[in-house]
């Protein structure tokens, strides 16, 4: 064998004493400004609200595109006399049954999934068949069924809900690692409280998921069905404000309930879902 | 007392200079102690995909109170296996299992695991409620007291100042640590311990398994711990058994003087239990693969 060793002497550095000029520095106020995602958002709103009312203005037709501050006025007058919140109440009530009753089917069709083989084969058979199917496609037919009214509603809206988190929640506990599993029946709790304390809390990352999809899914099927249908369930739901002050061509009013719905839609995305985010899978490290 | 059933069993006086011949056939020579555990004649299967899979092959071995018993074996020996049946989580095909003389049928608070993967903290609950958890969860005992408990078991584990830290945020080494705390506060018959430094640092590993022989030095408590490493083998144990490859049969079953001693003939017991398992003469200065 070829020695390839060059004689090198051994090397010391005397680290004692040395100056080094930042180890460990406060960001300055602009950086730390510039971190925090809420403001970025709210600079990027303004920008866009500046953008709609010049060009509003350059088009010069409220009939078709009315300015930011037209809009902005109509949702003011209209909060005012009530009509606004009125219209957003009974749509939230709507929304927060059809959201619930979608959530407890979906409770019980995934722990029929996860206690055996043929629950699981159903609940992806039923999952595969009814997820790609929209919401409001079922809405003539429920209003068959279930006549004019909030049943029907709340059955399109059970659909919309139902798969997107019993899908989730399943796929949740199947991907929970086995080790975790063994932990948790290591602990001797019985199979609800296995459940409850272990299956849940370990799926949560994919649980809030379905809960995200399936709100999305509920909000935009409600508003859907209020709009088309609204009429005839001879309710006053947001959509169905949309609706009527479309026929009477109050268009800052129409941009006034969409803007309402938009908002509605931003608060449950990046007020309500982040905050349970920021205090579970964050708060845990369990982020994907 | 219990009744052997192999009649070929030989009591070998001094385990020590059994020789390898007679080490097959041993028992524990100090039956006079009922047993804390007794596997007996122990068949393991398991399904893949396409095949069955025989784990072990008739191991029999009994775990006596205090003793920290390691079952010592190349990679598909079916130890992890061995010791999940243990745990209550399969059940043999063949022969049985006794702890404190009744049948293992599931898995439960007595028989603590700790696992090789760090994952095994649940990832929603600080270091003190991963522990508290473990204790109120079998209602062992109340909040209170568990708290209490708990906080007793991080100290001895060395982790007081991060009792309330999530899992997330400790190294690998404080995970297991933790683990073991869990598994100790729960004061189980018996802990089972499936590779626990394997997935730590050299540096790490060592300084565990120092922790671990100073926690027992403590407690004596009673554990049935896991590796491949003959030099981790040999550090931790006072029994060792040692199995064969695919299937898992036991070979031979030690006692260990917890160093790597070296015999009459100048053979060191890790060469010597390297012949047993892999049927082959060591040669002097052979480097070791543990």
């Amino acid at each position: 064998m070829v020695s390839t060793s060059i004689d090198r002497p051994d090397v010391f550095h005397d680290i004692a004493g040395t100056e080094i000029d930042v180890v460990e520095r406060p960001l300055t106020a602009w950086q730390r400004i510039y971190d925090n995602g809420a403001v970025r958002k709210t600079v990027l709103l303004v920008v866009l609200a500046l953008i709609w009312e010049v060009y509003a203005r350059a088009l010069g037709n409220p009939l078709l595109f009315p300015t930011f501050t037209d809009t902005l006025a109509a949702l003011l007058s209209a909060i005012v006399s009530l009509e606004l919140p009125e219209a957003a109440a009974y749509t939230l009530s709507l929304l927060i049954k059809g959201y619930l009753a979608g959530l407890a089917i979906a409770g019980v069709l995934t722990a029929f999934a996860s206690v055996s083989r043929i629950g699981a084969d159903l609940l992806q058979t039923l999952t595969a068949m009814f997820n790609p199917l929209p919401s409001i496609a079922l809405l003539p037919l429920a209003l068959i069924w279930f006549g004019l009214g909030d049943a029907s509603v709340i059955f399109v809206l059970i659909h919309a809900v139902l798969w997107a988190v019993a899908l989730n929640t399943f796929s949740g506990f199947r991907a929970l690692s086995p080790t975790l599993k063994m932990v948790g029946r290591n602990y001797g709790l019985s199979s609800t409280g296995y459940i409850v304390w272990i299956l849940i809390p370990g799926a949560f990352p994919s649980i809030l998921t379905g809960l995200k999809v399936g709100w999305a899914f509920a909000w935009r099927t409600l508003i859907a069905a209020e709009l088309v249908f609204g009429v005839s369930s001879g309710s006053g739901g947001l959509g169905w404000y949309v609706f009527e002050n479309k026929n009477q061509l109050l268009i800052p009013e129409v941009f006034a309930g969409l803007l309402t719905v938009i908002l509605f839609g931003l608060f449950v995305e990046n007020i309500v879902f982040k905050t349970i985010e920021a205090k579970t899978v964050q708060r845990w490290g369990m982020a994907s | 007392m219990y009744s052997r059933r192999v009649s070929s069993d030989r009591q070998c006086a001094s385990p020590h200079h059994c020789d390898s011949a007679q080490l097959t056939s041993s028992v524990n020579a100090t039956s006079a102690t009922e047993p804390l555990l007794s596997v007996r004649g122990v068949t393991l299967r398991y399904h893949t995909k396409d095949h069955l899979i025989t784990a072990t092959y008739r191991v029999s071995f009994d775990v006596l109170e205090s003793d920290r018993f390691v079952l010592l074996g190349p990679s598909g020996c079916g130890k992890s296996t061995l010791l999940k049946a243990v745990g209550g989580y399969m059940q043999p095909v063949e022969g049985e299992m006794l702890l404190n003389g009744a049948r293992i049928a599931e898995p439960g608070p007595d028989r603590a695991f700790v696992f090789q993967e760090f994952d095994q903290l649940l990832p929603w609950k600080t270091v003190r409620d991963n522990i508290c958890f473990a204790l109120t969860a079998s209602g062992k005992l109340q909040r209170r007291d568990a708290v209490d408990r708990a906080m007793h078991y991080i100290d001895k584990v060395g982790l007081t100042k991060f009792a309330a830290n999530f899992p997330h945020t400790l190294s690998g080494g404080m995970k297991q640590r933790v683990a073991i705390a869990r598994a100790m506060a729960s004061e189980p018959d018996i802990l089972l311990m499936d590779e626990p430094f394997a997935a730590l640092d050299a540096l790490t590993r060592e300084r565990m398994q120092a922790e671990l022989l100073q926690l027992w030095e403590e407690t004596r408590f009673t554990v049935l711990f896991v590796t491949h490493s003959i030099p981790e083998a040999i550090r931790i144990g006072n029994r060792i058994l040692l199995l064969s490859a695919h299937p898992g049969q036991a070979k031979a079953e030690i006692n260990c003087p917890g160093i790597d001693e070296v015999d009459a003939e100048g053979k060191p017991l890790s060469d010597r239990i390297q012949e047993m398992l892999f049927d082959r003469i060591v040669q002097q200065g052979e480097p070791e693969n543990g």
